[in-house]
């Protein structure tokens, strides 16, 4: 049923387009192949080079995860796994639950932050960028030029307010601390109102003729219509959150409210690192493969967004 | 607002007075932005001016904050070493980081939408690092990186016989910086990346054939006259995320060096920051750290927008 939604807020011009698009994209594909013989070669160990650059310590990563103590520990050092092994993992879930706080709670606290944070975000910034561009209330062109102004400066900037707004409302060491200070970003608003501009009329108008409430309307037309914009931001905003490592550093003192970047700091320095290697990269995996999970389902919608993202200044 | 039909409205027209009037145009609209607005002004705009009036004074949380007009600024530019060490180190990152995070993400874009097939598996294997978190992949780089024979880049590097003994490469204080600049760098490969993929991919396929006629030779000359001209928006939007992302190095260096870093030799503006703020909580000063950062960002964000000012 999605599927069917999404393929109708796609207009016929952007089909054609990409059509086209492609048609161009074989053609110089084709004259790249007949000139320029030294420039290409060129180009592919370039992007050669990129790739491994790119995908070595990712590779090593997930290799790390699966090895046994034996090729830990082998000389010459091995870079793909010999004895592959999921002990690792036994280790990381039973061994720690014992004496400290065990494994599984910093993953729930990861998750848990997480898809709370997102799932707000996804509402109060769909929700706030559809009321600007659909109902246009007076001081919207000068909100969005604050939200454009925002994208220039990072989180850091206003930290320190901002642990003070935390502090004084009692929710150091709490999942709020760490939820309602990121629910509202530029960037999240950014994207979902560039996208919402295209969005028609049309199709508004006739459920509002049907007599529909406006947050009804909101609900169950713009929403829907909206699809691959809020499921961009979800992936950002996830990938963002999920990977924070500075607003636990600020909000969070207590071991048990830690995220898994933070916990993953906690185990990889300190006493007996080198026995602890084996385990550390299995929680690197776990630490690093939502994301990339995450991002992998959910690419053509964000394909279909990123399309809008320009600014026009 | 004239394309709103209330039925309500319609049956039995009402006399609003001008005020009326103007609260019912507006608050729909204000009522969606609403929830929106309070987060972002409480979290993002209003903390800007707070910070702004802090770092004017002396701030312990302890005790009511001390006005100390330009104090703060002073020491930080005239007294604090650090701090300049901070700047530097920072500046040496966004030279490095920014510039070829962007380059190469554009680079790598323009290539992907040139490629007939595996477009998804190229991108996916490009854009995997800027995906992860910079603490979690320090841990296997710190394995690359490692000071011992162990380490994939001695073991390299003594295999090819460039050095005889291994190099700690994350304890000396004359390698941690560019180990810091390689494993950003490595992580910032995508920024923007998805966005100028995007813009590639929708580019009017029209204007090169009218390029061809104007007697546009080469895909290098396509790239110049007609792509990037025509990519302003999208290459906006990625320079100002890079320009904000490389400024705020922070967590790959603290995983990476320490925090303090030996001789803070990957010490940043935001490791200082953090570091007056939630170390030593004087905050009156780690405010002026805090707008320093916020005015160089801010700024370099600026003159991009009139670099790449779309003239439509």
């Amino acid at each position: 049923m999605s599927k069917e939604k999404n393929s109708a807020s796609k207009d016929a011009g952007a089909q054609a387009a990409e059509i086209a698009a492609a048609a161009v994209r074989k053609n110089t594909a084709r004259r790249l192949r007949k000139k320029l013989k030294p420039g290409k070669i060129l180009l592919y160990v370039l992007v050669g080079a990129l790739l491994c650059f790119t995908a070595f310590p990712m590779i090593a990563m997930v290799c790390r995860a699966f090895m046994s103590l034996e090729d830990l520990f082998h000389y010459p050092p091995y870079i793909i796994v010999h004895h592959p092994t999921l002990g690792n993992f036994k280790d990381l879930f039973t061994s720690l639950s014992s004496s400290e706080v065990p494994f599984t709670r910093y993953i729930f606290n990861s998750l848990w932050v997480t898809i709370v944070t997102v799932f707000l975000s996804v509402f109060i910034c769909s929700m706030g960028a559809y009321g600007m561009v659909k109902h246009k209330p007076i001081g919207a062109a000068v909100i969005f030029n604050i939200v454009v102004a925002a994208l220039g400066f990072s989180s850091h900037v206003t930290k320190i307010p901002n642990y003070m707004v935390v502090s004084g409302l009692g929710l150091i060491n709490s999942y709020a601390a760490l939820i309602v200070p990121s629910i509202a970003t530029a960037y999240n608003f950014f994207l979902v109102k560039q996208f919402c501009e295209q969005l028609p009329d049309s199709l508004l108008e006739a459920a509002r003729i049907d007599g529909a409430k406006e947050l009804r309307v909101f609900w169950t037309i713009a929403m829907p219509l909206l699809k691959p914009a809020w499921s961009t931001l979800a992936v950002f905003s996830f990938v963002s959150n999920w990977n924070d490592s500075f607003s636990p550093l600020v909000y969070i003192t207590s071991d048990a409210m830690k995220t898994l970047p933070l916990a993953l700091q906690t185990m990889a320095g300190g006493a007996g690192v080198v026995s602890r290697s084996g385990t550390t990269g299995a929680a690197t995996l776990l630490t690093t493969a939502p994301t990339i999970i995450v991002y992998t389902i959910m690419r053509g919608r964000v394909m279909q967004t990123m399309t809008y993202s320009g600014i026009k200044s | 607002m004239s394309k709103k039909t209330d039925a309500a409205v319609a049956v039995k027209p009402k006399v609003y007075s001008k005020g009326g009037r103007f609260w019912r145009d507006n608050r729909t609209g204000w009522g969606f932005l609403l929830p929106f607005m309070v987060l972002f002004l409480v979290f993002t705009i209003i903390p800007v001016f707070v910070a702004m009036g802090y770092s004017f004074t002396n701030y312990n949380m302890i005790q009511s904050p001390a006005f100390v007009g330009l104090q703060n600024y002073r020491n930080l530019f005239l007294e604090d070493d650090v701090f300049i060490i901070a700047l530097q180190n920072t500046l040496v990152f966004a030279c490095v980081i920014g510039p070829t995070g962007y380059i190469m993400s554009f680079l790598m874009a323009w290539f992907i939408s040139l490629c007939k097939r595996g477009r998804g598996p190229l991108a996916l294997a490009f854009y995997a690092p800027s995906l992860t978190s910079g603490t979690a992949m320090s841990v296997i780089w710190l394995v690359i990186f490692s000071g011992d024979r162990y380490g994939y880049l001695n073991h390299l590097l003594i295999r090819i016989g460039l050095i005889s003994d291994p190099i700690l490469w994350g304890k000396d204080s004359t390698y941690i910086l560019w180990v810091v600049v390689i494993i950003s760098a490595w992580m910032s490969m995508g920024t923007g990346f998805l966005v100028f993929l995007a813009g590639l991919q929708n580019l009017d396929p029209e204007l090169y054939e009218a390029g061809k006629v104007d007697g546009i030779k080469n895909p290098f000359q396509q790239l110049w006259y007609i792509t990037l001209p025509l990519m302003k928006p999208q290459l906006l939007f990625g320079a100002i995320n890079s320009i904000v992302s490389s400024l705020a190095v922070f967590d790959v260096a603290t995983a990476v060096a320490g925090f303090p870093s030996p001789n803070y030799s990957a010490h940043t503006i935001v490791a200082h920051l953090y570091d007056y703020a939630f170390t030593r909580f004087s905050m009156g000063y780690a405010s002026a750290v805090a707008m320093f950062l916020f005015i160089f960002t801010f700024g370099l964000s600026r003159i991009c927008m009139r670099i790449f000012r779309s003239d439509d």
